[in-house]
């Protein structure tokens, strides 16, 4: 089974998550950048947390053979923060590299006039970048904000096949599938979806435009429930094929329109990075 | 320093000529445009060694050479041109730090890019410390110096990369690299054959003296 996961944020991730996500089949990911939890105060402090999306993560996830991709945003959580809002100038910047194949996350998170804002102009930095979007669903008022979102997305002018709508569920899938964005799931355990529940919404949606995903991050979240939706496809009758389409053409196909994705095979990796070889452990 | 030496090494070997036409053209026009330019040389251009380099351009790549050439097209001088270079290795990915620092002796700036060299020695990354040792590194101070041709003898970059090597190593130098050997050999170990072979040059085969010798332990 080869996998891409479209959305994990390793960042919040140990280097025993890359070993293990290694030999389960995951070659290539894709990290969007998010909030951290502590909330950030500075577009310096983006600005360090987009180069290790560039640098320090793909160096990391080199040691295991896995191809590491971006996709470089605002969130919308600290597009409420003005003392951030001057992020937006330096994305050009970062939309402009080798290992950025997206903008995002964008999205909602309360639905604000600052998120409404800031959501339209990355939209806009996505048209203007020739890039693909990663939008994300807000987890409270989740209809609403999915509404919401397909109206500014429709707005924008970005082209429907170039946006990901993610972190859907039994109660959005229909609301976006009608409209020729992809739809993104994410496997999370508790507050998302699970396994079998992917599988029963694959069963009923087809396979065209999904992509399955773990969003792990530094919440209780499991890297591997990938793995666990494609056998869980399995148990439920799909082929093999299926869980190619799905865990592996599916992803590739969305994030190459950014002609930018790499999926030769990894580089032997350098022996260390900014003074720290993860091979020897840290200090 | 006009560049003719980077065109005629990169006749044949980018992937996209009439990108890199535009983007000089661009760049020319509008410095700011390089900003987007830079980063996507890579993609654009391709990243595997020059075919023919020459001694000058010996270990450079296709991505290296043509993102110097778009520096040296910069239609700015001084604080200008040095602000603009300084956000460009600010903000770049590796590859995009180790041209800049492939650029520096080219460009119009004094040594307002010794802290990008400074830098770029602090990261213990080898791409950027071995680029960092080029024609510039005679704009570092003597100890700076000595203390990063150390630093590729620690990360076993070979000498060959470092640029005015034997006319600038003195015996202080050979008094670190001694200092080395004699700690590796308590160790059990051994220094690369070039910091050897380096450092016999220096004492004429007589063993230089180190502190470690000097101590009565």
């Amino acid at each position: 089974m080869r996998i891409f996961d479209p959305h994990i944020h390793m960042t919040s991730r140990t280097t025993d998550d890359y070993e293990r996500m290694a030999a389960a089949g995951v070659r290539v990911l894709l990290e969007p950048a998010f909030w951290l939890g502590q909330p950030r105060t500075s577009a310096e402090s983006f600005c360090d947390y987009f180069d290790s999306l560039v640098g320090w993560e793909p160096f990391r996830a080199s040691q295991f053979g896995i191809r590491h991709h971006c996709a470089i945003a605002l969130n919308p959580k600290e597009a409420n923060d003005a003392r951030c809002r001057e992020v937006l100038d330096l994305l050009p910047r970062y939309l402009a590299k080798d290992g950025v194949v997206a903008v995002g996350e964008l999205g909602y998170d309360s639905m604000t006039p600052d998120e409404d804002e800031v959501f339209a102009a990355q939209l806009a930095l996505a048209v203007e970048h020739d890039l693909p979007a990663l939008v994300h669903t807000p987890h409270r008022d989740k209809k609403r904000g999915t509404e919401r979102t397909l109206d500014v997305v429709k707005e924008s002018g970005i082209g429907p096949g170039r946006v990901v709508v993610d972190h859907l569920n039994e109660v959005t899938v229909g609301m976006v599938a009608g409209t020729g964005c992809w739809m993104g799931f994410s496997i999370y355990p508790g507050t998302k979806m699970s396994p079998p529940r992917m599988a029963a919404i694959l069963r009923e949606y087809g396979l065209a435009r999904m992509l399955v995903n773990s969003a792990a991050d530094w919440g209780r979240s499991d890297p591997l429930l990938t793995r666990r939706t494609g056998e869980a496809m399995l148990a439920a009758g799909f082929t093999d094929d299926d869980v190619d389409q799905v865990l592996w053409r599916n992803p590739v196909e969305f994030f190459g329109q950014s002609g930018r994705l790499d999926l030769s095979p990894v580089q032997p990796p350098e022996a260390t990075f900014a003074d720290n070889s993860i091979l020897r452990g840290g200090g | 320093m006009t560049g003719q030496d980077l065109q005629a090494a990169l006749d044949g070997a980018v992937v996209n000529p009439a990108w890199l036409a535009d983007a000089l053209a661009r760049v020319q026009a509008s410095p700011a445009a390089i900003a987007g330019l830079f980063p996507a040389v890579g993609r654009r251009c391709g990243r595997g060694p020059l075919p023919d380099p020459g001694p000058e351009l010996d270990g450079w790549t296709v991505d290296d050479a043509a993102r110097v050439l778009l520096l040296t097209v910069l239609p700015l001088r001084g604080v200008a041109l040095a602000g603009a270079t300084g956000a460009l290795y600010r903000y770049g990915d590796a590859a995009e730090k180790r041209a800049v620092l492939r650029a520096l002796p080219r460009l119009d700036i004094g040594n307002d890019g010794v802290e990008l060299l400074r830098d770029a020695i602090r990261t213990n990354d080898p791409r950027l410390v071995a680029a960092a040792l080029g024609p510039y590194a005679s704009q570092l101070d003597d100890a700076m110096w000595r203390q990063a041709v150390l630093k590729c003898v620690f990360m076993e970059i070979p000498l060959s990369t470092v640029a005015g090597l034997t006319g600038r190593a003195d015996g202080e130098l050979a008094r670190m690299l001694a200092a080395l050997a004699t700690e590796r050999r308590a160790a059990g170990r051994t220094i690369p054959a070039d910091a050897t072979a380096l450092l016999k040059k220096l004492t004429g085969g007589r063993p230089a003296e180190s502190d470690h010798d000097k101590e009565a332990d």
